[in-house]
């Protein structure tokens, strides 16, 4: 396979691009925000001496023209230094790098759950378009694309935590158990119900999405002609529907890792699970400047990454795109 | 011109295929939810002998090609269908169809966009009733590299996807029903000659070929038998030799008028236009046009009957 130039560099010089443009916007919107990071950090009924406070104003540069503040920002997220966090007191890239070992846990099990099921669900209603099957399924999804993941989530947990008590009400380990002591059950019993969160909230569109493309297969020529070859509907749904809208259904899944990632933080903050996006949650509400720009440029980097592995894998799969070589 | 009046099938008791006074209906949704019936196709009579390739002509928007849906079993669900369809003197039901279709009986669509864009052309010939050796037996015989076989159906040329879709039809064995619909428009003339061959090859093998197309000229040089199809109904079978003479030999006005247009006859044009099969009620279709029409020609039923060893759907055809 050609790797060339293209492949590479247009992405990578898309995605720089795509990262300065988001710190910026989110610097200048934290910039203007009525939270005054130095009140955040002294708290307001500090004893702190003006001058004192000046003096820390000072050390941290915020009486600094705003592109300056960026550019120091910015040189030293490159050297991989984020910055210290306001609200948990260490270092940014220390407290995402434990987080997002977490988060991505939970985004990728919703992430296949919703994917695999969503997919057979959608080509089990689309081949049998009209029926009640099909319209059940098509109302299911509508309802549950239309309720906020967050109201989703509260279902969840007073169902499945608070009335059956199956599970933990949340966090990510047994409270008031060592660290040393967390078994991987442990870690399991207290990753279901954000999974199942996250995953009820994105397997509508997933669903949807399979549902529609399998009924613009089914209609197709080939479809028709594969009939009077005498294909039964369960070959021609193995041996051409699964193969065309599984294509166009990856690429969705994977571009769609944006609404994964919002909907992973309002599971997290609804299930109070220790990763980014109730890290981010928190930061926001604390004025925590360097944690929230951190938590923005890992978000931006899994959608960007999202998009990128979509894009690339049309080019692979589809040989309409791979064959001749030139990839979108 | 060839003659193959002489083939011995023909002499055949029993049509490979046998239409009888078929009907194909779509029920719309009209305005609001008020459901209206679309007639596509009104009376539509035929028989193909095993060893004849019969050719269906006439303009488009005939029903043309829902006939060869309709033989199929691919009419979509809204479809109604009258009328019987035998295939070699028993119903086509849709249990024997679907144990045929494939096999014995073959479609040839218009184009390669009736392949599977994301399958290799190999493995789609084979389909679910043929084999590796018969794939790539009958790729030698249509001339077919097996490179050919791992390409994918937008790579192929325009004769190559012929060719490949001929092959489809092939692989099933033992073909005994070819039903092709338009399979040559977009294709040049020395393309069109080597299709029309292969048609006549599976003909020649013994198989009743139903030949749908809007290329009479090109047809007239290799079927056995034209049926004319005018607003969903056919006004008249007649041999290829008599639809090429010119209008003389034939039976009814509007096939007259027909041959009577062709480049190489008189190139005379018909006037008015072929009204919409739905839009009709009783009596001929083309009694707006015919030059020849009675007042009785306006209503009532005009059954298809036999004259002159051909078949003719006209009160007063002599």
């Amino acid at each position: 396979m050609r790797l060339n130039a293209k492949l590479v560099a247009a992405p990578a010089a898309r995605m720089v691009l795509l990262l300065i443009c988001v710190t910026v916007l989110s610097f200048l919107l934290v910039a203007n925000a009525p939270i005054d990071p130095l009140t955040m950090y002294v708290g307001t009924e500090s004893t702190l001496s003006d001058a004192a406070k000046a003096e820390i104003a000072e050390h941290w540069g915020l009486d600094d023209p705003l592109p300056e503040r960026y550019l120091i920002w910015a040189k030293n997220a490159l050297h991989g230094d984020l910055g210290t966090s306001i609200t948990y007191k260490r270092p940014v890239a220390d407290i995402l790098k434990e987080r997002f070992a977490l988060s991505i846990w939970l985004m990728m099990l919703a992430w296949v759950f919703s994917g695999i099921l969503g997919f057979l669900l959608g080509i089990a209603a689309g081949v049998r378009q009209g029926t009640a099957f099909d319209r059940a399924v098509k109302v299911f999804c509508l309802i549950l694309q239309s309720a906020p993941a967050f109201w989703i989530g509260l279902l969840v947990l007073s169902f499945f935590a608070v009335r059956l008590g199956w599970f933990p009400i949340g966090m990510a380990v047994p409270m008031g158990k060592l660290a040393a002591d967390v078994t991987l059950a442990d870690r399991i019993h207290h990753l279901i119900l954000p999974v199942l969160t996250l995953t009820v909230v994105s397997i509508g569109k997933i669903t949807l999405y399979t549902r529609q493309k399998t009924v613009e297969t089914m209609d197709s020529e080939y479809i028709l002609f594969a009939r009077a070859r005498g294909e039964t509907r369960g070959q021609i749904v193995r041996r051409h529907v699964v193969r065309n809208v599984a294509l166009p259904a990856v690429t969705i899944q994977f571009a769609s890792f944006s609404e994964l990632f919002g909907g992973m933080t309002l599971a997290e903050t609804v299930f109070a699970y220790p990763g980014v996006g109730s890290a981010t949650t928190t930061a926001a509400l604390n004025g925590d400047v360097p944690m929230l720009l951190g938590a923005v440029l890992i978000g931006a980097v899994f959608v960007f990454a999202g998009n990128l592995i979509a894009n690339i894998l049309y080019g692979v799969l589809d040989p309409r795109v791979r064959e001749r070589g030139d990839y979108a | 011109m060839h003659d193959y009046s002489n083939n011995h099938n023909r002499h055949a008791t029993v049509p490979a295929l046998l239409v009888d006074e078929l009907s194909v209906s779509f029920s719309m949704y009209g305005r609001g939810t008020a459901k209206a019936d679309l007639d596509a196709i009104r009376a539509l009579s035929l028989d193909v002998m095993p060893g004849e390739l019969l050719a269906v002509v006439g303009a488009s928007g005939s029903g043309k090609s829902v006939l060869a849906h309709a033989v199929m079993g691919i009419l979509p669900k809204n479809a109604r269908v009258g009328g019987r369809i035998l295939y070699r003197g028993e119903p086509l039901t849709e249990k024997r169809l679907g144990a045929l279709r494939g096999t014995e009986i073959a479609f040839i669509p218009q184009a390669v966009d009736y392949l599977d864009p994301l399958m290799r052309v190999d493995r789609q010939v084979i389909g679910t009733r043929g084999t590796r050796a018969a794939q790539e037996e009958i790729f030698a015989r249509y001339r077919l590299a097996p490179e050919v076989g791992r390409q994918y159906p937008f790579q192929l040329s325009g004769g190559m996807a012929r060719r490949v879709l001929f092959a489809t039809a092939a692989v099933g064995g033992d073909v005994k029903l070819v039903v092709a619909d338009e399979p040559t428009p977009g294709l040049g003339p020395d393309l069109c000659a080597k299709m029309m061959n292969h048609f006549r090859q599976f003909a020649d093998a013994g198989a009743g070929v139903l030949l749908i197309t809007h290329d009479v000229d090109l047809a007239l040089g290799y079927a056995d038998r034209v049926a004319v199809f005018y607003a969903g109904v056919t006004v008249e079978i007649a041999t290829a030799a008599e639809f090429a003479s010119g209008g003389a030999a034939l039976r009814h006005p509007y096939s007259r008028a027909f041959a009577d247009a062709l480049p190489q006859n008189a190139f005379r044009p018909i006037p008015g236009r072929q009204p919409y099969a739905g839009g009709l009620g009783k009596g001929c279709p083309f009694f707006d046009r015919c030059t020849e029409r009675r007042t009785d020609c306006a209503s009532g039923d005009v059954p298809m009957r036999a004259l002159r060893g051909g078949k003719v759907r006209c009160l007063h055809a002599t």
